[in-house]
């Protein structure tokens, strides 16, 4: 591709976001429209259907009327497919996915000033990079969680101090060696895991972020995830198989999400887990807003609705998440406790490095780092065994 | 009764229509054939177009915008080692779970086409198509569980006092892994299990064809059961398993759910396509990729029909 029109291209996405920034805010919130439509993640709007314990939908539709659609999605990706499409009120968007849609003009600044209970909301997020930019709020922060180690309680006595028990070759505390009892996350994203864990352990790379790696930092990453290969027998990506390795497969230890950890917990499994010495990957949801939304005064009747109701305490029990707004531990609100809150890991923020996707232009330059897109194949080849 | 009948006929509404179609039997024709031509034409043959072209677009890589312009460039990411291994990954797994698919089926399929009569037929039938009843998934979550390190297979071969001999069968490189679950050989056995009875039932269509008498003039003529087996039966047979052949080298070709599930996690090329376009959004190659199998099953159907598979047809 040509400087001309790289510079060209670079230029359209700027004045992309002029457009987005000078489009008018919301300055009031009017009656309902009747309807409103979210793009979520499974398990996100619960309306007592899965478990009737669960629910906090229905008293939101009987006093505001707002009838609530929820389109699931699985991939951060088809999220941002499904915003573009358009058709949708609000959506639940990570942190490699809600750049990409204010990038792209299709979410609306967010009035904070019309949601009475955004003073709750956790100080730590308010203006978290991932959905302001420069100084707009496109949303309201969600949900957010880790990406702990997981493990066996009976191999390990001690909770695993570092991640190297599933990058490097050794013997666990049982005497055994560690290959074929690791995993790790089949998605490209886990390169930015391998970094993190080389930041601590090469600190000559001089690598700042997991998620802007130059050349040579991002082939250190690849090496250490290829010797991983050898000791990973199967990569993870669907939590329910990574619940059934860890009951029938004898795994011991991976990179894994809080809501697993309950899960096997509650069955009785003897697992735990732990945030260790290198810190952790992490992902950070935000209710974001179409910026051609049908039912906008809906759509802050939710987000409202979102940070005062029972739902960041019932939802962060369910999904093993945790609140956007810390008074969801303690308030009574739901089912939440401060126990639970800490196990999910609400004391590990400032030890967590959230997704974002990896662009080309970054902190260390422009065209400095490697993007995502190579990340993708890369990691088909490492997994590959090349 | 015969009055009325050859009297004048009684005009009714539509008749024009059906005196015009019966006088122009090719517009009749025209109208019967229209609605499937356009269905195949456009939705069938449209799409497989649009994603051929898509495979000549490239991503830009500073936005991984797509950029238009006909270009080869994806197909030079396809030929990269990585992707290489892929695609050799997908046709040696195809080509293995054919082989051993004839091999399992063959046997079954004679039994039931020669033997089995009555009631006994047709349980086997019922036993052939019995697995096709359930669901895909749930037969593959069975198969994860039966293949487990701690599965039932495991403790079978433990309970025998044969563990040893499946851990040395493990620790082959290339076949092996941790457990049959998460080996080659896993995936292999779940693949040929899934695809097995468009196997057999292709190959007991051939052999029922296949006169009795010719099998026993051979015998009389003082071949060998092998001789028998190798210069009768087998090139009678070969349309049948050829017809079979296509069905599990093309479906083991283009699955992406048994290698997710069962397996080491390396990629095949239904999953390399699925990622790719799911994603990383990265149409083009994704593109590129779903052509390797239309490419590799044209070439296998050219074969097959120099062999004569079609002419039963």
């Amino acid at each position: 591709m040509t400087v001309l029109s790289r510079g060209a291209s670079a230029f359209a996405i700027l004045s992309l976001l002029a457009a987005t920034a000078a489009q008018a805010q919301m300055t009031e919130v009017g009656d309902g429209e009747g309807a409103l439509s979210i793009v979520a993640w499974a398990g996100y709007i619960e309306r007592g259907e899965t478990d009737p314990a669960y629910d906090w939908v229905t008293k939101f539709e009987e006093s505001t009327g707002c009838m609530v659609d929820v389109k699931t999605a699985n991939t951060s990706d088809e999220m941002v497919a499904l915003m573009n499409e358009g058709g949708f009120d609000l959506v639940t968007a990570s942190g490699d996915a809600s750049l990409r849609l204010i990038a792209g003009g299709k979410v609306q600044p967010v009035n904070t000033d019309l949601i009475p209970s955004w003073s709750k909301v956790d100080d730590r997020l308010k203006d978290a990079p991932w959905f302001t930019v420069d100084g707009q709020h496109y949303g309201v922060p969600y949900q957010w969680g880790p990406n702990v180690l997981m493990y066996n309680t009976e191999v390990f006595k001690e909770p695993p101090t570092s991640w190297n028990v599933v990058f490097e070759a050794q013997d666990l505390p049982d005497g055994q060696a560690n290959a074929g009892r690791v995993q790790a996350y089949d998605g490209p994203i886990y390169i930015a895991d391998a970094a993190l864990y080389l930041m601590k352990h090469k600190p000559e790379l001089g690598i700042t972020s997991p998620y802007e790696l130059n050349e040579e930092q991002y082939a250190a990453a690849l090496d250490l995830l290829r010797g991983q290969r050898e000791l990973v027998s199967r990569y993870w990506h669907d939590a329910y198989i990574q619940m059934d390795d860890f009951k029938n497969e004898g795994m011991v230890a991976s990179g894994s999400w809080p809501f697993m950890v309950n899960l096997l917990q509650s069955e009785g499994a003897p697992v735990a887990s732990t945030i260790p010495e290198e810190g952790a990957t992490g992902w950070a949801d935000t209710l974001m807003l179409h910026v051609d939304a049908e039912h906008p005064n809906c759509a802050y009747k939710w987000m409202e609705h979102s940070l005062s109701s029972n739902l960041q305490s019932d939802l962060s029990v369910w999904f093993g998440s945790v609140p956007a707004v810390p008074a969801a531990c303690t308030d009574g609100s739901g089912m939440q406790t401060q126990e639970g809150c800490h196990a999910n890991g609400f004391d590990d923020f400032d030890r967590i490095q959230f997704w974002r996707t990896p662009v080309a232009d970054c902190s260390q330059g422009d065209d400095a780092c490697v993007p995502y897109y190579r990340w993708v194949s890369d990691y088909i080849g490492v997994i590959g065994g090349r | 009764m015969t009055a009325v009948a050859e009297g004048a006929p009684v005009r009714e509404a539509g008749g024009g229509l059906s005196d015009t179609l019966w006088r122009r039997p090719r517009l009749l024709l025209l109208l019967l054939l229209a609605p499937p031509l356009l269905w195949l034409g456009i939705i069938y043959l449209g799409s497989l177009f649009a994603l051929l072209a898509q495979s000549f677009f490239s991503i830009d890589e500073f936005s991984g915008v797509i950029d238009r312009t006909p270009t080869l460039k994806t197909y030079g990411e396809l030929l990269r080692p990585a992707n290489l291994d892929i695609i050799w990954r997908t046709l040696a797994m195809s080509a293995a779970v054919t082989v051993a698919s004839v091999g399992v089926a063959f046997p079954i399929a004679y039994y039931a086409a020669r033997y089995a009569r009555g009631r006994w037929k047709a349980l086997f039938y019922l036993g052939v198509m019995l697995p096709l009843w359930s669901s895909y998934l749930v037969k593959v979550y069975a198969w994860k569980l039966i293949l487990a390190k701690e599965g039932i297979l495991g403790w079978a071969f433990e309970g025998v006092g044969l563990g040893w001999l499946l851990d040395a069968f493990l620790s082959v490189p290339g076949i092996g892994g941790n457990s049959l679950s998460v080996s080659p050989t896993g995936t292999f056995i779940v693949f040929v299990y899934v695809w097995l009875p468009y196997m057999i039932l292709p190959i007991q269509a051939a052999l029922e064809r296949v006169p009795g008498s010719l099998v026993e003039a051979s015998g009389d003529l003082g071949a060998s059961p092998a001789q028998t087996f190798r210069h009768v039966l087998w090139p009678l047979a070969l349309p049948g398993v050829v017809a079979g052949s296509i069905f599990t080298f093309s479906l083991t070709l283009g699955d992406y759910i048994i290698p997710q599930i069962v397996g080491t996690s390396a990629r095949f090329i239904g999953l390399a396509v699925y990622q790719y376009q799911g994603t990383a959004g990265n149409v083009p190659l994704a593109a590129a990729f779903a052509v390797v199998p239309i490419v590799v099953m044209g070439i296998y159907l050219w074969i097959a029909k120099r062999m004569g598979a079609f002419d039963a047809l």
